[in-house]
């Protein structure tokens, strides 16, 4: 057990004082807008939870959210699986170890919206490698105008983008296996499957748990990517909440609702990743007792 | 053996394979982009380059957004470092919700606070200034360091602390000359952490800065817009920012994979 002490808050001041600073005064201005109407920065009429059912009853916002938890969902899917598998083929030490790794790290540097332009680019079926190999293949591929496949495309560039977070922590997840488990797993004759289900996976749940949250944080906040590449369309295909959002803050300025759809959204997230941390926190204890 | 190896080659080209693309542009001529498809440049020209590094409003951006990235990853470390020490070895009044509360900052999605940042930082006159994205970005790093860090912290043995106190150190002497260098390695792999996430991040730089302290990733967007065509210069400004990142990949290589094997996350 870990010693009481109080004294601890005082290390951990700065931390609050910088997360306060930034976290909490935004905090409080977005809740003040969303319960007025601002007409201008003299004419404020308090609404009170007029804006929350507005928003709560947008279609367009429910299509947004529904597009959102699939695409978050979609990649997830795709991304953790590989994650592992790429962290399980990587080879454990030496030059190619290195080499993979860096190039393996290589698309988790680059910034968002140059990710964006990378793909509009490589996607375009004149100028474009993937678009015009897509082409040669007799498809009719064209992000630009197909809602699917710009859908599509907005999916590979965040596997692309984001599988090599999954592989990293996963193969340091791997790492710290000691050689022992798997001399004992090869005396019992175990078979590839059973070494990884019952060794390899337990192991790197901590790992994975994380880069689950940190993934899902960031898919469902996902905005520069698709804004980079098709501006959210055709029409809204590849329109996500953090698009649809700023598009009501900035681009109509409708203080507001934009405020009450924000305080909504944070909720989502906030929920979401309450009960991942809780998993966390539970996995962590059972790791400790066992 | 072999086949292990197979499918990881094959994800390492596919991965490799827009950067590539990206690269090749970089070295053609306009011409040469939108006439012919060619897998390498023919007419091999470093004109693109030479526009971004000889134009101060092209590699201006580059200095903002390191100076910004570097204040950013010292700051973030530097509050972490006390922090994650408490949350790692003491208990105290609220710390789960604390912790908690930290982590729901990483959370916030930064469309939520784009236009609230821009008014209190423009009312405390930081607006278009290093410190001002640095801090905006602190909001993300700085829960995402405390986390990697009381990883790592809590996979030392809690008796290194006690025997050095009883030889008589103090907690800051102790902190500074023997618990820091005992988890370098963190400290290098929450650095990783924080300059991957500030380097990359877009939306809140934006909007934080208008003319001096303007990121390269912002000037890239507006050039976009105007020139609309000029794809070369383009691909080379998209390839002066995997620079910076790939040179800091390189150098911690060793410690990501070690890194995080050593804390109990």
């Amino acid at each position: 057990m870990k010693p009481i002490n109080n004294k601890a808050w005082l290390l951990v001041l700065p931390v609050v004082l910088c997360v306060a600073f930034s976290a909490v005064i935004p905090l409080m201005t977005v809740v003040n807008y969303s319960v007025q109407d601002i007409l201008s920065p003299e004419q404020k009429v308090f609404v009170g939870t007029e804006w929350f059912k507005t928003v709560l009853r947008d279609p367009e916002l429910h299509g947004a959210l529904l597009r959102q938890i699939i695409f978050s969902a979609t990649v997830l899917a795709i991304e953790i699986p590989l994650g592992i598998m790429l962290a399980l083929a990587l080879p454990a030490a030496g030059w190619r170890s290195s080499l993979a790794l860096v190039l393996l790290a290589m698309p988790l540097l680059i910034p968002q919206n140059v990710v964006g332009t990378i793909w509009q680019i490589y996607g375009r079926t004149d100028i474009g490698l993937g678009g015009v190999a897509l082409h040669a293949l007799g498809t009719e591929y064209n992000y630009a105008s197909n809602s699917l496949h710009a859908w599509l495309t907005v999916v590979v560039m965040d596997v692309w983008h984001w599988t090599p977070l999954i592989a990293l922590l996963a193969f340091a997840g791997l790492r710290a296996i000691p050689e022992a488990y798997y001399q004992a797993a090869r005396i019992d004759g175990a078979s590839r499957w059973a070494v990884f289900r019952y060794i390899q996976l337990p192991k790197m749940r901590g790992v994975l748990l994380i880069g689950l949250l940190l993934r899902f944080m960031d898919s469902f906040m996902i905005y520069t990517e698709p804004f980079v590449l098709t501006g959210g369309g055709p029409g809204n295909a590849t329109t996500f909440l953090s698009q649809y959002l700023t598009q009501k803050a900035v681009g109509q300025f409708d203080l507001g609702p934009a405020a009450a759809f924000s305080l909504v959204y944070f909720l989502i997230i906030l929920l979401a990743c309450f009960v991942f941390y809780t998993l966390l926190q539970q996995s962590q204890s059972a790791d400790q007792k066992g | 053996m072999k086949k292990r190896y197979f499918g990881l080659v094959l994800y390492l080209v596919f991965a490799i394979l827009p950067i590539y693309w990206m690269l090749n542009m970089s070295l053609k001529t306009n011409e040469e982009i939108t006439g012919v498809f060619s897998l390498w440049p023919h007419q091999l020209t470093f004109a693109n380059f030479r526009t971004i590094l000889t134009d101060p409003a092209w590699y201006g951006g580059y200095i903002n957004s390191l100076i910004y990235v570097g204040i950013n990853t010292v700051l973030s470390v530097a509050v972490a470092l006390p922090a994650a020490y408490a949350f790692s070895r003491y208990q105290f009044l609220g710390d789960k919700h604390l912790f908690f509360w930290l982590l729901t900052n990483r959370m916030s999605p930064p469309a939520v606070f784009l236009l609230p940042f821009f008014q209190l930082y423009s009312s405390v006159g930081l607006f278009d200034t290093h410190i001002a994205v640095a801090m905006a970005h602190m909001l993300f790093n700085v829960p995402l360091a405390v986390w990697i860090l009381e990883g790592f912290m809590s996979g030392i043995p809690r008796e290194i602390d006690e025997t050095a106190y009883i030889d008589g150190y103090s907690f800051p002497r102790f902190f500074l000359r023997i618990f820091i260098p005992l988890i370098g390695a963190g400290i290098g792999v929450t650095a990783f952490f924080c300059f991957m996430f500030s380097w990359v991040e877009l939306l809140l730089a934006r909007t934080l800065t208008s003319v001096n302290a303007k990121p390269i990733v912002a000037i890239m967007t507006r050039t976009v817009s105007a020139a609309g065509m000029d794809w070369g210069v383009l691909a080379a400004a998209g390839v002066l920012t995997i620079v910076p990142g790939a040179l800091v990949i390189w150098f911690v290589r060793n410690y990501i994979a070690k890194g995080f094997a050593m804390g109990r996350v």
